[in-house]
């Protein structure tokens, strides 16, 4: 499997791949992923003026460890398929298929990315993908769509097109789209791949950026993706595990860890009942603050 | 003769300036000296009149000869009037080999390059140029050398007597007939008169020149009538809308508000950060979004600023307001705000001597716990450059930058890692305007660089683990792996400029460009 599929994913930065001013150091806002559109930012007849500044920016600059995701054009478009040559060329780290509606959809692309990857002569296996869902269809198939490729690392709502597709508007309060993320979620983690949420565009409502962070959060969700670096630290924020939740964390597996070698199954940990259960989450946790450069223990 | 940053200053140059290269900060530390008195001409006759009818008649009164020095303020910013309204009559009645001392110029004199180009403007001494006398000081076309020098180091060199001024044309948008200037109250308000203090203890000959005449007396008086020769009334002084505008509007830009962002965990996580500190902040989008959140921080804590000096702007107002801060001392209004405030019993209005002057007995800066500064370059050595552009042109001022740099006991340079294409971080500024002794932190948008003569400092960042820390050099060599390392800026043989240290020692020349 390829090394990066699980990576951290909280903040995943949309960024107009034609835009020099944005694309020659997003690092220095610390997202874990940008990804460059040549989607619905780029105007029809600017599409070879941005891959041709999107090759460049990816051979060039030294993106210094944050992941770069190229989102192409809709299979519906005459665009994609160079898009693909482009960005497995420049050695982009995965590809964002727009509007994927079926298992069919990811394999069209699996089968482009990896010709380009021959052509190119980049290592097999090397670029990923991510399925944006953002229509009713694509939510009900989740599942399989989550099934369709070892290259797949995961799947992210898109909400605009979505509560269109559904007739219906993002009202602020999430109820039209609570379907579709509990749906998503719960698909992805049956399949073993991550979960991200929509964008949120007002940039004046940070406070409700934040809550929305927050419930996605809770839901379950690896990430969010973002429009504007003003939103980064609020997902690190939350996302980033607490000194609290480490230290707990980090008892648990020690206990666990020792009782099991005296061959005690239930134990109290800061006044709390634990079992072996608890040993995946607290491992989990501190899985997340390493990656998130937060952890200083040996574990 | 190479100075303490290193810089290669020419003998000739020693020569024609009778000075010395610059030895370190605090070389003339307690070195005695006389000031220099000024000509008084006395007022014993009540019935003797102050006021002139034209520019002209004051020129004739106060004789002027060709071969004069002119002082002029720079309060008015780029809505000023008064510098070219008096040039030009000086250039009309035919007087040559006329050296400007300002406590300032920019680009609202470009008027004055053709009388750099005849010859009736043969010196130029002030703080920083931008414009078209930037650039005709860069192609060789000013006679004279070009004197650089801080806000402090003017007060210096006129109080030693190093510039003798002839005549001072101080701005007054307010004045009455016995030459009482106040900067409020007319219709070119600019706040203070601080620039101007020294103009009025020690030119030969002062004029008042309004646009407000005011009844007497205009009081309480910055420049007062004792100092004043003559009063003119004019038109305008000043284009009232460049000169103090509307409160700039915060940043948004999010470069800016991460290095505003590094700025105050630097100020909050180092130890001068107490009740009762002290602080000076600029105008740029970063400083001013660092004192917001500053501000913040200190409301949590329960931290008040003991005072606030230097320029003054609609942030430093609000935490007057806030009950933030205790006092403001003033010497420049950058908005209505601050113009507005110097009516509140906390704004204080104090002279650029006593501000920044290092041959006083001591100055508002010493007292600085930090300030917060911009610079065009910074090198490895921390030595900085304010004044010409990476590309060699003069298009910058040092204001109060090495005076507050070097009084401060915390100097933190904001400055963006690339200006453009150009790195901001390198290997030797272009031309050295504060030393790198004075400069203890820089933050970039790419991490914080504490200089190494600070090791407390860089111990108490670290501790806190609150910004990126990087040598100076790792942030060099980020810039330099992003856009290269640029060739460097090639010159002519010929010295058109020095940049003067605080204490008038020579820190830097400036040459005349490659064509």
């Amino acid at each position: 499997m390829n090394r990066n599929k699980k990576r951290l994913r909280r903040s995943m930065m949309f960024l107009n791949a034609q835009k020099p001013g944005l694309i020659i150091d997003p690092y220095i806002y610390k997202p874990d992923s940008i990804m460059l559109d040549l989607e619905d930012a780029v105007a029809i007849r600017e599409k070879d003026a941005a891959r041709y500044s999107l090759f460049h920016a990816l051979r060039e600059i030294d993106y210094r460890g944050v992941e770069r995701v190229v989102r192409i054009n809709g299979l519906d478009s005459e665009f994609w398929q160079e898009d693909i040559r482009c960005a497995v060329a420049g050695g982009a780290d995965a590809i964002r298929i727009p509007k994927a509606e079926r298992a069919g959809d990811i394999k069209v692309v699996e089968d482009a990315v990896a010709a380009a990857e021959k052509e190119f002569g980049v290592e097999d296996g090397r670029t990923l993908i991510m399925a944006a869902l953002e229509s009713a269809r694509g939510v009900m198939n989740a599942m399989e769509i989550c099934d369709s490729s070892e290259r797949l690392f995961g799947i992210a709502l898109s909400g605009g097109d979505y509560t269109k597709d559904l007739q219906t508007t993002i009202s602020g309060t999430g109820v039209e789209m609570m379907g579709a993320r509990q749906h998503m979620i719960i698909a992805a983690r049956a399949a073993g791949v991550q979960c991200f949420d929509t964008v949120f565009t007002n940039l004046e409502d940070m406070e409700g950026f934040r809550k929305e962070v927050e419930t996605i959060h809770t839901m379950g969700f690896d990430g969010k993706s973002i429009i504007n670096p003003r939103q980064i630290s609020i997902v690190h924020d939350i996302y980033t595990p607490k000194p609290k939740d480490i230290m707990f964390a980090e008892k648990v597996v020690r206990e666990i860890d020792e009782k099991k070698a005296q061959g005690i199954g239930v134990f109290t940990v800061d006044g709390k009942m634990i079992d072996i259960a608890f040993y995946g989450g607290a491992k989990r946790t501190i899985e997340l603050a390493k990656a998130s450069g937060v952890y200083k223990g040996d574990l | 003769m190479k100075n303490a940053v290193g810089r290669e200053i020419p003998e000739e140059i020693l020569k024609i300036t009778g000075k010395e290269v610059f030895q370190g900060n605090n070389y003339k530390e307690g070195k005695e000296y006389h000031k220099q008195g000024p000509m008084v001409k006395p007022v014993m006759d009540h019935n003797t009149s102050k006021m002139v009818s034209s520019i002209r008649e004051a020129l004739i009164k106060c004789g002027a000869h060709d071969g004069m020095t002119l002082g002029f303020h720079h309060h008015f910013r780029e809505g000023d009037l008064v510098v070219n309204m008096v040039m030009k009559e000086v250039r009309d009645m035919g007087f040559r080999d006329i050296t400007i001392c300002a406590s300032s110029l920019g680009k609202a004199h470009d008027p004055l390059l053709p009388m750099i180009e005849d010859g009736t403007i043969t010196g130029i001494e002030s703080s920083g140029v931008r414009g078209k006398i930037g650039e005709a000081i860069f192609h060789g076309k000013l006679k004279k050398l070009a004197i650089m020098r801080s806000h402090g180091g003017r007060v210096r060199a006129i109080h030693s007597g190093e510039t003798v001024i002839d005549i001072s044309f101080i701005g007054a948008p307010t004045c009455d007939d016995y030459g009482n200037c106040k900067g409020i109250g007319g219709k070119s308000d600019c706040g203070v008169l601080s620039y101007s203090f020294v103009d009025g203890q020690h030119a030969n000959k002062v004029v008042a020149v309004t646009d407000c005449l005011v009844p007497f007396p205009n009081f309480p008086a910055d420049i007062a009538m004792t100092r004043v020769d003559y009063v003119c009334v004019v038109d305008a002084i000043g284009v009232p809308e460049k000169i103090a505008t509307g409160a700039a509007k915060p940043t948004t830009d999010l470069r800016k508000l991460m290095m505003a962002d590094y700025c105050t965990q630097v100020v909050v996580n180092t130890p001068y950060f107490k009740d009762g500190f002290s602080y000076q902040t600029g105008v740029g989008g970063a400083s001013m979004a660092s004192a917001a959140s500053l501000a913040k921080v200190m409301q949590e804590r329960g931290i008040k600023m003991g005072f606030a000096v230097g320029g003054m702007s609609k942030s430093v107002v609000d935490m007057l307001d806030a009950g933030l801060v205790g006092k403001l001392l003033d010497t420049q209004d950058f908005d209505l705000f601050a113009v507005n405030s110097v009516k509140r019993p906390n704004h204080h209005r104090i002279s650029a001597g006593a501000y920044a002057n290092p041959f006083n007995k001591g100055s508002f800066v010493n007292k600085l716990d930090y300030v917060v500064l911009a610079a065009l370059e910074v090198d490895t050595h921390f030595n900085c450059n304010v004044v010409v552009g990476s590309d060699g042109m003069i298009t910058g001022a040092q204001g109060g930058h090495p005076d507050a740099a070097q009084g401060a006991k915390c100097t933190i340079v904001i400055c963006p890692l690339l200006q453009g294409r150009i790195p901001a971080i390198c290997t030797d500024v272009t031309t050295v305007t504060t030393p790198g002794e004075s400069i203890d932190i820089v933050v970039t948008d790419y991490g914080v660089a504490v200089n190494p003569a600070r090791q407390e400092l860089l111990e108490c960042l670290k501790k806190a683990d609150c910004v990126p820390l990087k040598t100076i050099e790792e942030l060099r060599d980020i810039a330099y792996s992003i856009v290269g390392e640029p060739e460097p800026v090639q010159f002519g043989d010929r010295i058109v400029g020095i940049i003067e240290a605080r204490d008038g020692t020579i820190m830097d020349v400036v040459r005349e460009g490659k064509d």
